[in-house]
């Protein structure tokens, strides 16, 4: 059984890989938020594996923060943001679904070359993990150059911090906890002022698409 | 070559053929009934089939010796298909004579058949059947492929038989690519099986359908035939998933006492298998056609994350 354990770990990361792969086919916001929470679900039984294989309270701290902030609080946020904002079942024209996965697939390649030496040389107990979360920050930053409304946006900033606290739980077995604390509050903060940042776009361009921002005067 | 070889052979081959249209109708069952319709019954392929053998054959003016002898070729193809994937025993004797690349390829050749036959009596259904099918199956294989090659890089092997008796003797351990390579499996055998979210089994001369407008033209025991053997093609489906992702429960070629065990589990597994896919099928809504290659391009892509997966962890 307990050499079961680490495999878990490994399945859990492969489940947010693939959540990951899942939040950037996703056209529907609704149903992105969704994923996102799942994705935390994932990262919170993992560090809670983690906390226990080693014996690590401090991650079970980790793991209740997350669980607090990603699974509880920021979904429910979110999704009484977009019912505010009225774009509850938007649909977002993507830029070609199978274009963007192959790419994906080619971050992917580049991230676990990346990490295969490197975790070769970890003593952590899921040090292969690395390339995953490594991977999952790379998408996520793909899945904000390639959405052009705010609120996937926000989502893939979520999701890459997701990623990298499971990179800095799963090769350091977990970071001090002042600085967990730290990104958390910076992390809910963030989200909240991009809550209010939203609603200040909506009311200057009747849209959340960002591709109005880039002008920097109007003609 | 033994006897017990050639018996567990000749077993799996009366299994596969008994057990399809029992599989089809136990899936049709539960659909029915998730649905909140009264659900037909479950030997109801039985009676179909039975009904299709005793009637006529009625056949286009211009169909060619291909269209006649298609359904007997796509039919074989199928049961070949049964005889090589282990599903009671992994002593089969015709199993080194193809392995998992060429279980793909069989699959491959009954889809060219049919595409042809559909052709060539010249209806404008049976070719735009024959288009579709021809799209869902060119990134469909591939898929399959990559999906067989995740198990055979744990395994080292790409017979089915040698990677059921692999993975059924290792002690337990949990693949990631597997995990992967399941989703992938799931989306595949739902497009190659004419499942919801890319066909519909149950309309007819709708211009939504891809496989039922392939055999439109067919009566009788031609029809019956390719009925059977889209229920064959369902079970061999079914069987290789739960030969990669369960294969616990298949007898060896030193026990052939579990033989009489096997059986039971099989169908255990298969009744478990029937119904989660039937409740795939209602709780997702069909997709426009085109949206298809995107479905199955992530198919393929999952499976490649899965041998992606498996060179980065590994197992033990």
């Amino acid at each position: 059984m307990i050499k079961l354990l680490p495999q878990l770990i490994n399945l859990f990361a492969t489940l947010i890989l693939l959540l990951s792969f899942a939040m950037i086919s996703q056209r529907r916001i609704v149903s992105l938020i969704n994923l996102f929470m799942m994705q935390g679900v994932a990262l919170v039984a993992a560090s809670f594996l983690l906390g226990y294989i080693t014996n690590q309270p401090d991650l079970y701290v980790s793991g209740a923060l997350t669980l607090l902030l990603k699974v509880i609080f920021i979904p429910w946020m979110l999704h009484r943001l977009i019912r505010q904002l009225k774009v509850r079942w938007d649909v977002e024209s993507l830029l070609n679904i199978p274009t963007t996965m192959m790419v994906g697939i080619g971050l992917v390649i580049f991230s676990f070359s990346l990490a295969l030496p490197v975790s070769r040389l970890s003593h952590s107990i899921a040090g292969g993990s690395l390339g995953i979360a490594l991977a999952c920050v790379l998408l996520s930053f793909m899945m904000m150059i390639t959405r052009s409304k705010a609120v996937p946006q926000v989502i893939g900033f979520l999701s890459m911090e997701n990623g990298l606290i499971f990179a800095a739980t799963t090769v350091t077995n977990g970071m001090p906890m002042i600085v967990e604390f730290g990104i958390a509050l910076d992390v809910l903060v963030g989200v909240l002022i991009l809550g209010v940042f939203m609603f200040q776009i909506r009311e200057k361009f009747d849209s959340l698409d960002i591709h109005n921002l880039e002008a920097l005067k109007e003609d | 070559m033994n006897w017990l070889g050639a018996f567990s052979q000749l077993l799996a081959l009366l299994t596969a053929l008994v057990l399809a249209p029992l599989l089809t109708g136990w899936v049709n069952q539960w659909r029915a009934r998730l649905q909140n319709k009264s659900a037909p019954g479950l030997l109801q392929p039985y009676r179909m089939l039975h009904k299709l053998f005793h009637k006529d054959s009625v056949m286009a003016e211009h169909a060619s010796p291909l269209y006649r002898t298609a359904p007997y070729l796509i039919f074989g193809c199928m049961l070949l298909a049964s005889a090589i994937v282990p599903t009671l025993s992994t002593d089969l004797p015709l199993s080194p004579a193809a392995d998992g690349i060429a279980l793909v390829g069989l699959f491959a050749l009954a889809r060219v058949f049919i595409s042809l036959a559909a052709m060539d009596v010249g209806t404008a259904f049976g070719t735009l059947g024959a288009r579709r099918e021809m799209l869902v199956g060119f990134l469909a294989e591939p898929a399959l492929l990559m999906v067989l090659f995740c198990a055979s890089m744990i395994t080292r092997s790409t017979s089915l038989t040698e990677i059921v008796e692999t993975l059924a003797r290792r002690e337990l351990a949990i693949y990631p690519s597997l995990l992967l390579a399941g989703v992938a499996f799931t989306m595949v055998s739902l497009a190659e099986n004419a499942r919801v979210p890319v066909d519909n089994p149950d309309t007819h001369l709708e211009l939504t359908m891809i496989h039922e407008s392939l055999i439109l033209e067919y009566s009788a025991r031609h029809l019956a035939l390719l009925e059977w053997a889209a229920s064959l093609k369902l079970f061999v489906y079914s069987c290789v998933g739960l030969a990669i992702f369960f294969p616990w429960g298949v007898a060896e070629a030193h026990a052939p006492l579990a033989l009489l065990l096997a059986l039971p589990v099989l169908v255990f597994k298969l009744a478990v298998g029937g119904f989660l896919m039937a409740v795939i099928e209602t709780v997702s809504a069909k997709m426009r056609i085109f949206r298809v290659p995107e479905f199955l391009g992530t198919a393929f892509l999952m499976a490649v994350i899965g041998l992606l997966v498996n060179v980065l962890l590994g197992v033990g």
